[in-house]
């Protein structure tokens, strides 16, 4: 069993460093890298089995895919701190020459990543694909992907649906980050989506909630339960119920902190919510 | 002059559904996807000898891109298979995102491209797409001539590390290269000799511009006809070269003008040896049903017109 204070330490560590990196560069999205830490956090530390180092075809490791590409900063905060670059590098989110561009990309050959990704509504296909060639070399591991919920208005999305209940695509765990929050307001106010849960059912995959979404211990118990329906014939779907901008009370609830940088004063007072833990980079 | 003469005609694409099979007994990495359309991309080989290896993603093009490049991920070689119009501008954000500015090393094969196929019209028919690809960073584009040409292709794109766009169509044409002539990325393929015009061709047009080519020699014109099946990367010293003896050229395609081969090759003349240049191509305009040597004739794209081109850019020079 994980020790959760170390995990929950780890994550404030990287709200440090989301807020941080964000501050530094004046651009970036906090909120929505906020919301998913804990997710991130127990991912690369306690639900993926990984290899070390790094290699583009992942055979024989579990894979992660990261579909909504702006919270960048919670991937790649979170990846450095697990090994697979400097954390030092962190210095050089969004600058001119570095391998931490606006949005994920393989292009400037950063480790841990494996797919560009920031236009919408593409990462479930690619997820598939790296699924389905995990049957074809035999591989039992497992495909990860975690998109946002407003994502879910891009209909490449549904096509992506239909094919994996379809074709069996049952080593497949997507998540959804359920924050109800994108850029111009509430899910609800910009194009309401009804009851995700009946919508994936419908399809023919297996759904899971998490309720508390940003609590560590529920997360691991929830993605426990996912890894369990998996190998069934059924994708798994786990709506992950989060708080956009968690940890740092003046950019929780509100879609406000979506690509928004906090100025000096509010980086201290976010930062001042989260004392330091595994040291800033 | 030599000249090019053939027994047979077949449509390309049957040479990408030929070239696929053996890829399939050759090269266990290779698999292929296909958004409902297998009998039109003549895949039905490769799926019955490996049913395990070929995904059927339905009607849903986007998705197929995005398991394409997925399916790299884990050292699969994936060729996807529908028209070209929907092989391009349907997906060209999931190409340009999930594939190219990923580095995935998908192949994208396009039938049905340019007017030639028919009745079905304008919603069906491409004159865009070369543009639409080759504009892409680190994206090769290809469209062979013949039935041999598109087998050849098919087979060497897979050993080749990177995302590939090949094009070739539906109608049947002459067969004239060789079936055992191994198919070389970007290097132009000079058909015939000549003095006094260059004429560079790709897909169809090719054996149009060997048919110009006799009824010039026919008039006392040496037309020099060369086989640009690699429009990107494109072979820079094979134009320069041949402009070099003759002073003037002439570019054909089944193709709007804007975007295709032609701009490629005048780039490269304007940079290195301005020359005048004639194209036969599209002139900015969408198709309509007919069929496809209606279609060519009304459009420009035969030898007639290739014909016209030589004259016309021969007293400009």
């Amino acid at each position: 069993m994980p020790n959760i204070k170390e995990l929950n330490d780890f994550t404030t560590q990287v709200r440090r460093d989301i807020i941080r990196m964000v501050h530094k560069v004046n651009s970036g999205h906090p909120g929505g890298s906020l919301g998913c830490a804990e997710f991130f956090v127990s991912l690369y530390q306690d639900i993926l089995d990984t290899k070390d180092g790094f290699d583009m075809d992942g055979i024989g490791e579990d894979l992660f895919f990261l579909s909504n590409g702006h919270i960048s900063p919670v991937y790649y905060s979170v990846l450095a701190r697990s090994g697979y670059f400097p954390v030092e590098e962190l210095n050089t989110f969004r600058l001119l020459n570095t391998r931490l561009q606006g949005h994920p990309t393989t292009h400037e050959g950063l480790p841990g990543v494996r797919i560009a990704s920031g236009s919408l509504g593409q990462g479930m296909s690619v997820a598939i694909g790296a699924a389905q060639a995990k049957k074809l070399n035999n591989d039992d591991h497992l495909v990860y992907s975690l998109h946002g919920d407003g994502e879910l208005q891009e209909g490449q999305n549904w096509e992506a649906i239909m094919y994996a209940s379809a074709k069996k695509v049952d080593n497949l765990i997507s998540t959804i980050d359920l924050n109800q929050q994108q850029i111009d307001g509430s899910t609800d106010d910009v194009l309401p989506m009804g009851s995700l849960r009946a919508k994936f059912e419908a399809f023919g995959w297996l759904v899971i909630d998490i309720e508390k979404g940003n609590d560590i211990e529920a997360i691991l118990k929830g993605m426990a339960e996912a890894k369990s329906l998996t190998g069934n014939g059924k994708p798994v779907c786990v709506l992950l119920h989060t708080i956009m901008g968690n940890g740092i009370d003046f950019m929780m609830h509100t879609h406000a902190w979506h690509g928004k940088a906090p100025n000096d004063e509010q980086l201290a007072t976010g930062l001042a919510q989260n004392p330091e833990t595994l040291g800033d980079y | 002059m030599k000249t090019y003469t053939y027994t047979e005609k077949k449509d390309t694409r049957s040479g990408f559904g030929a070239g696929l099979a053996e890829l399939g007994r050759t090269n266990p990495n290779v698999v292929a996807l296909c958004a409902d359309l297998i009998g039109s991309l003549k895949m039905n080989e490769f799926i019955d000898e490996n049913p395990e290896r070929f995904f059927q993603i339905g009607i849903a093009e986007a998705n197929m891109m995005g398991i394409a490049a997925g399916l790299t991920i884990g050292g699969k070689i994936p060729f996807t298979g529908t028209f070209a119009n929907f092989s391009t501008g349907r997906v060209y954000d999931q190409i340009r995102q999930s594939i190219a500015y990923s580095g995935k090393n998908v192949k994208i094969c396009a039938s049905h491209a340019g007017l030639t196929l028919g009745e079905d019209g304008a919603t069906h028919q491409i004159l865009e797409d070369i543009g639409l690809m080759k504009m892409l960073p680190g994206m090769v584009v290809i469209n062979p001539c013949d039935y041999n040409q598109t087998k050849a292709a098919t087979i060497a794109i897979a050993d080749y590390e990177g995302p590939v766009y090949l094009r070739f169509g539906r109608p049947s044409v002459p067969i004239f290269t060789p079936a055992d002539q191994k198919f070389e990325i970007g290097k132009a393929i000079q058909l015939t000799e000549g003095t006094d015009v260059t004429i560079v061709a790709t897909g169809h047009l090719v054996w149009e511009a060997l048919e110009a080519s006799k009824v010039l020699n026919e008039a006392g014109i040496s037309a020099e006809v060369i086989n640009i099946h690699t429009i990107k990367p494109l072979d820079d010293k094979a134009i320069l070269d041949s402009v070099e003896k003759t002073g003037c050229i002439v570019t054909a395609e089944e193709h709007n003008h804007l975007g295709g081969l032609g701009e490629s090759v005048a780039r490269v003349l304007a940079q290195h040896k301005p020359t005048p240049q004639e194209f036969v191509a599209t002139n900015d305009t969408f198709g309509e049903s007919g069929t496809p040597a209606q279609l060519m004739e009304k459009y420009g794209l035969n030898a007639n017109a290739i014909v016209k081109a030589v004259n016309k850019v021969i007293n400009r020079k």
